[in-house]
């Protein structure tokens, strides 16, 4: 035990080391260097999309040091709330969150909002993905549409965290199939581990998540995919989006990057060109293959639109859900 | 016999030395994470994943392997030399491992723990080799309904942890229970019990109140009794090593230990805790000195500790065979697996067949390893019981506080953490078992989010818990298990009469 203890201790006198850094010699040539929070505990999305910034910025040299930080929480909305007072006016310190984040901050009625921070790109965006069990008799989403017109709650959903993105499209496609998005029958399971299990032993009707995580099964033959609801077909699979099936639906898992409130409008133009740089870097192409995630770059001011919008949106579809007043 | 040729091209690549290095890297890792209290194994390969990026796909998910396996064996030697369960799954070895541990037995606890790992890690890995595709058909077909009358089956076996007084017992599972429903609730997002705490969102987290009510309610209990009574564990008594009487004890609950952990570890959310609790009753039940539970039987921790460590080989059934991951840190090794472009899945045998059994190779060879590791360091570590009590209760203090930071940098975590302390305190001060509040902070969520689906699915008709042969016959075990002794009394009485 005093060994780990020394190598412990090793540990916290190097992170404090880093913590303190030598503060950024303000010369505009030298690269600067950045902290990104993850709202979000380690490993998952929004922390993956962090480390691989990190990695990926220190690669091609845009920043001298990155250091990714992990404040979890409620569906990132305590780590909101801290990056809104720590991040305020500074010029190098970034946020990586989602559309996630957009739910939870309305379900939650939290305090902070994506308002108050400052948008700086959008990163990805995955698209999600419809399924039915192999020997289901819904072969298409217009038997989908169907019976949920028939029969609203017996349509069995299955999908990931009640509010978030896999809820949303369950909703907004009984919606516009013409029923009561309040009355979905959403079996919220806690990762598409589950759900996937429910799927495949035929106990709900249909089921949503990323299309990475279904993948394996829908190859295998498991699984049907009946639409994907991005706005584009994915490369390489031959799924139809929804829209192209006449329901006029699209969600996508985005991710985007995000600075503090009040930071000048040059610090703004540096980190925006910052990030430009490395989405549009050979590397990042490489990361984004490698994830198997959907490029859904746009800069900060088409992003600060897109986002205004997506809150009207899950706003409306979390109130008819009863998830937000 | 094709399973067997692909066993044997496994340990080809297994016996590679980079490979090995990589195994020998993670069971040393694993070890130490697990050893502390809130740096789990899932945390540990988290962090690790970036660093990995550029590293051989092989190598680095057997490090990833032998992390799992090592963190649950380190998870042990806390609880039972401390009483401080590194994780949830430790909590039932920390009843019977740390009495043993106090009346000098600390060394044949440690040793009969390490060994029945070894034992359970082996035979379940020979279960994933080869029984995993069979497995899995049963446990895609494990429904919420299912899942929720296995959970009915464990709430009545906490009974078993509950100590002298069914009374405050059961006050202690509400206080869990109670706990348990703290947070988001999962089925409908909306807050339960948060009063606006946005930290409370996530819920209450096992290990910290598992820590608290163990770790620091006992290191406060000893400390108030230290003026005037003050306590004086025993480090070693007679053997170190398992005597003929342990091993001969020892056996058959790791046997029943696997019997329970890999089944239900391969279940898509069976977990490792439910095995370990189901474990304990059974032991208890079976044991020819039961009164002997409670104050350090060595089957109550034989059992549970085999249990746990089948149910991780277990896990890795539905990962590997569907690309479920079933618990953190699963999940996060399937985050590895996409890292280097794998899809784990029906697939991924066929397509990747020198990595899958590689791995599946490398957990032998971890599980060797980690029992060489082990064995040697159970000298070292029963010495720890020899330091003096001030000492080593500031050091508990110093080492769950770290632990709870670690997991989550938070003010409030560690309040609460102080918290349960105090309220594991007052418990022992009044004589209230510590166990079942841990019991049913993690059954009680579990049990109402898969009674809730069940009747969600089945558009709110009870009558689904008893229609599915599964479901019906776990509850027609528990209705028995409950009504059993309460018979069994009753005939007993009825006999004396009518003699």
């Amino acid at each position: 035990m005093m060994l780990v203890t020394r190598r412990r201790i090793t540990l916290a006198i190097g992170a404090g080391l880093l913590l303190a850094g030598v503060p950024a010699a303000a010369e505009a040539q030298t690269p600067p260097e950045l902290k990104i929070m993850a709202p979000a505990g380690a490993g998952g999305g929004w922390d993956t999309a962090a480390r691989s910034l990190q990695q990926v910025m220190t690669a091609i040299g845009v920043a001298k040091s990155v250091q990714v930080t992990n404040v979890p929480g409620a569906g990132g909305t305590v780590g909101l709330a801290q990056f809104v007072t720590k991040a305020s006016g500074k010029p190098d310190e970034l946020m990586v969150a989602g559309i996630t984040l957009v739910g939870a901050i309305i379900s939650n009625q939290s305090p902070v909002t994506l308002k108050q921070v400052t948008p700086i790109a959008r990163l990805t965006g995955d698209p999600l993905v419809i399924v039915v069990p192999a020997n289901s008799p819904i072969k298409t989403v217009a038997d989908l549409t169907a019976a949920i017109k028939k029969d609203v709650a017996g349509t069995i959903w299955a999908g990931g965290s009640a509010g978030g993105a896999d809820h949303i499209l369950a909703a907004l496609v009984t919606k516009a199939a013409g029923a009561d998005p309040g009355r979905t029958n959403y079996v919220a399971f806690s990762g598409g581990g589950e759900a996937l299990a429910a799927m495949l032993g035929r106990r709900v009707t249909a089921g949503v998540s990323g299309y990475g995580e279904f993948q394996g099964q829908i190859e295998a033959g498991a699984l049907r995919a009946l639409a994907v609801s991005s706005p584009e077909r994915l490369a390489g699979v031959n799924v139809p989006t929804l829209k192209e099936l006449g329901v006029d639906v699209e969600v996508v898992n985005w991710r985007g990057i995000f600075a503090g409130p009040n930071i000048t409008a040059e610090d703004q133009k540096k980190l925006s060109t910052l990030v430009e740089t490395t989405l549009k870097s050979p590397q990042w192409a490489e990361v984004l293959k490698a994830r198997g995630w959907s490029d859904y770059y746009a800069p900060a001011a088409e992003f600060t639109t897109f986002l205004a919008s997506e809150q009207t949106r899950v706003q409306e579809i979390l109130k008819s859900l009863g998830l937000a007043k | 016999m094709d399973s067997l040729l692909a066993l044997g091209h496994g340990f080809v690549v297994a016996f590679e030395p980079t490979n090995l290095l990589f195994a020998a890297i993670g069971v040393v890792l694993g070890t130490a994470v697990g050893v502390l209290p809130g740096i789990g194994p899932a945390l540990t390969v988290a962090l690790l994943l970036p660093v990995t990026f550029k590293l051989d796909p092989g190598g680095s998910l057997i490090m990833f392997a032998g992390i799992y396996y090592g963190g649950m064996y380190g998870g042990s030697t806390t609880a039972i030399l401390l009483n401080t369960p590194g994780e949830s799954a430790s909590v039932v070895t920390a009843l019977e491992g740390n009495q043993m541990a106090r009346s000098g037995r600390g060394g044949p606890a440690l040793a009969t723990a390490a060994i029945g790992s070894f034992v359970a890690g082996t035979i379940a890995t020979f279960g994933l080799a080869f029984l995993a595709p069979v497995l899995v058909r049963l446990a895609v077909n494990f429904g919420p309904w299912d899942y929720f009358a296995l959970m009915v089956l464990a709430f009545v076996t906490v009974s078993a942890t509950f100590g002298s007084s069914p009374l405050r017992g059961l006050t202690s599972l509400a206080l869990g229970l109670t706990l348990g429903i703290v947070g988001i609730d999962q089925l409908t997002g909306r807050a339960r019990l948060t009063f606006g705490v946005p930290q409370l969102f996530d819920g209450i987290e096992v290990t910290t109140l598992a820590v608290g009510l163990f770790a620091i309610g006992e290191a406060l209990y000893v400390a108030s009794r230290h003026l005037y009574a003050p306590e004086k564990p025993i480090p070693v008594k007679g053997s170190l090593w398992m005597t003929r009487e342990d091993w001969r004890r020892s056996w058959k609950p790791w046997l029943r230990g696997v019997g329970f952990g890999f089944p239900i570890g391969a279940l898509p959310a069976g977990g490792a805790e439910i095995p370990t609790f189901l474990s304990y009753t059974t032991e208890r039940r079976l044991a020819k000195n039961p009164e002997e539970f409670g104050r350090g039987a060595i089957e109550g921790v034989a059992g549970p500790e085999a249990a746990n460590n089948a149910s991780a080989a277990g896990t890795l059934v539905p990962l590997l065979t569907l690309g479920l991951p079933t618990s953190a840190t699963a999940a996060i090794m399937l985050a590895g697996f996409q890292q280097y472009g794998l899809q784990p899945g029906p697939l991924l045998f066929t397509k990747e067949p020198a990595l899958v059994w590689g791995l599946i190779a490398s957990l032998f060879i971890a599980n060797t390893m980690l029992i060489i590791l082990n064995l040697p360091l159970i000298g070292i570590w029963v010495r720890l019981l020899a330091i003096p009590l001030p000492w080593l209760y500031a050091g508990i203090l110093v080492f769950a506080a770290m632990g709870t930071i670690a997991s989550d940098p938070s003010v409030v975590e560690l309040a609460m953490l102080v918290g349960f302390g105090i309220i594991g305190f007052l418990m022992r001060r009044y004589d209230h078992p510590i166990a079942p509040a841990v019991v049913g902070l993690i059954l009680g969520p579990m049990a109402d989010n898969q009674l809730r689906r069940s009747l969600q699915m089945s558009l709110g008709d009870p009558m689904i818990l008893l229609q599915n042969p599964g479901s019906a016959t776990l509850l027609a075990i528990a209705a028995l298990a409950l009504v059993a002794p309460v018979l069994l009394k009753g005939l007993e009485r009825f006999q004396a009469q009518e003699d």
